[in-house]
């Protein structure tokens, strides 16, 4: 059952970000990212990874896409979408790098990784505790620190949205 | 019960088709979603590994990753949209203010 759910959710991923990147009009790409982010939740959900996959819909699928959309009405994109993709030999050379790159990582998996020691939170402990608890009570202890320094980040990030946002451009004054 | 490297692969692809999008599209917004779409790979691999290694330290990693991507959208859309007010398009190739 989970494995048929896994190649459920692996192909429609995989499908719809080979559809991301080669649509021309960037709204069908947001929308079919949009796809791959619930698809790669629902792998979240079968890796026992619950509190992961609810943030992933709610953050990557709700607040990053909203605001790549809004962003696309924003913009005039009009006269881009009949762009062609890119050159022809730029095409070409980036698939040659994607690809040897895809398989080094090829290499990388079937090389594997020898297990010396396991951690300290198998995944029935998880499923018993709850996997929002143990993430939480991780995050304030022995996290704490990056914690802190992550909402630190998260204000920098809405103070320089605002002053980019607000800044006169000199064809503007 | 999927093996683990089962997802390392789907992670891996969908890394490749990032870099892929990133190296051949000239559009300022589709390149950011490519490497929103690495970062996704990134994240499958932690989660997968995280439960492969009984740990919980990836499912965290995650939560950071997340929320930098959160800040890393806000302050590059906000870009994106400077730069389409300065040039009127968002296609890379126009945006050549530093050549000399």
């Amino acid at each position: 059952m989970v494995t048929i759910f896994f190649f459920i959710f692996a192909v429609t991923a995989l499908v719809s970000a080979v559809l991301m990147i080669t649509y021309k009009n960037p709204v069908y790409s947001a929308l079919f990212l949009i796809l791959t982010f619930f698809s790669l939740a629902g792998m979240y959900f079968l890796l026992e990874a619950q509190f992961i996959a609810i943030v992933q819909i709610i953050v990557y699928a709700g607040a990053i896409m909203v605001l790549f959309l809004f962003v696309m009405m924003l913009l005039n994109l009009r006269q881009e979408t009949r762009l062609p993709i890119g050159r022809p030999f730029q095409v070409a050379l980036g698939s040659i790098f994607a690809l040897i790159l895809l398989i080094q990582l090829f290499f990388i998996v079937k090389v594997g990784l020898t297990v010396s020691k396991f951690g300290a939170f198998p995944p029935e402990k998880i499923n018993k505790i709850g996997s929002v608890q143990v993430i939480g009570g991780e995050l304030f202890t022995n996290y704490l620190f990056p914690f802190e320094a992550a909402s630190i980040l998260l204000l920098v990030g809405i103070i320089g949205a605002i002053i980019l946002g607000r800044k006169k451009l000199p064809n503007e004054m | 019960m999927v093996p683990v490297n089962y997802y390392l692969i789907v992670a891996a692809i969908l890394f490749a088709l990032g870099v892929l999008g990133v190296l051949i599209r000239r559009n300022a917004l589709i390149i950011f979603m490519s490497i929103e779409l690495m970062l996704n790979a990134v994240n499958l691999t932690f989660v997968a590994l995280a439960r492969h290694l009984h740990s919980i330290d990836g499912q965290i990693f995650v939560f950071f990753i997340m929320t930098v991507a959160a800040a890393e959208v806000a302050v590059g859309l906000a870009i994106i949209i400077s730069v389409f007010r300065l040039k009127g398009t968002i296609h890379v190739d126009e945006i050549n203010l530093l050549r000399g």
